[in-house]
């Protein structure tokens, strides 16, 4: 073969292998979740999210070109009391039927730091909660997981994406019940967020 | 009436109590679910379920104890049975 046979084709070969992937985060197993926390002095509430959705556009040789949308139905949001449940989800508090997602878009990372197939890096981008949308950076950990879609779904092949994000939210900043009942439900909410994503070939 | 009335005062208060204990002596509030955590062995995600399970908290000592006041309050509202006197 001759060289300028040979040059197309390897370029060719390098564009396929370098080029992002698009993971769908709508998790067939039910396994994502965001969990919350609150420690008020009088009161610690702690629930979780499941109805997770959105998609994240990743380059495993250029992680730090990341972008995305995490979605987080409203809805979804579920505490263990079943009365605590329904004030959270009403008009009062996070007006879940006006307010039906809560979503954080990734525009752009920082501190981009990559260890075989794990990334860390401060991501900001705009997070949007109640209707209100702010500005906000998290640190994120992403793990790239070639070909291990088939091991979690089964005939199926391709990769996974997992993020990990630990971040604080204050509620006064999205509206919440401003300045209201602080010493049973806490300004400061901890956000854990671990999701899987998946990219089919 | 008002013994009848006062002994479940105190039954209302001992199963209450007996109920908050065994269910894990909670200090929040009453729980009709708890999380189950599930290892995903492929991603190392933590999957989150809920399973039915009640869990008796300080609302429910609280809602029992003014069930067994006002029990107890009831009560006082019926006389005691005076011993009747047999004439000679």
């Amino acid at each position: 073969m001759k060289l300028n046979h040979l040059i197309p084709l390897l370029c060719l070969t390098t564009a396929a292998y370098a080029a992002p992937e698009t993971f769908d985060f709508k998790d067939p197993k039910g396994v994502n979740n965001a969990v919350f926390k609150l420690d008020a002095p009088l009161e610690s509430v702690n629930g979780s999210a499941s109805g997770i959705s959105g998609t994240v556009i990743f380059d495993p040789e250029n992680p730090g070109a990341t972008t995305g949308t995490i979605v987080v139905a409203a809805e979804s949001l579920t505490v263990p009391n079943p009365m605590q449940k329904v004030h959270l989800h009403s008009e009062h508090w996070l007006d879940v039927g006006r307010y039906t997602n809560i979503t954080f878009e990734a525009k752009s990372l920082g501190n981009v730091k990559t260890e075989g197939d794990v990334t860390t890096a401060d991501v900001s981008g705009t997070f949007t909660l109640h209707g209100v949308v702010k500005d906000i950076t998290v640190p994120v950990k992403f793990s790239y997981l070639k070909d291990k879609l088939g091991a979690r779904v089964p005939k199926m092949n391709g990769d996974l994406l997992v993020i990990r994000a630990n971040f604080t939210i204050d509620r006064r900043d999205f509206n919440i019940m401003k300045g209201q009942y602080e010493d049973k439900v806490a300004d400061t909410i901890e956000l854990s967020l671990s999701i899987a994503g998946a990219s089919p070939k | 009436m008002k013994k009848i009335l006062q002994l479940l005062a105190v039954l209302v208060l001992l199963a209450a109590g007996t109920t908050w204990l065994a269910t894990g002596a909670n200090r929040g509030w009453t729980k009709t679910s708890v999380m189950v955590k599930t290892l995903d062995p492929v991603t190392g995600i933590e999957g989150i379920t809920y399973q039915k399970k009640f869990i008796a908290g300080v609302d429910f000592l609280g809602v029992s104890a003014l069930l067994a006041g006002l029990l107890g309050g009831t009560s006082l509202f019926f006389r005691s049975k005076k011993p009747t006197q047999t004439k000679n």
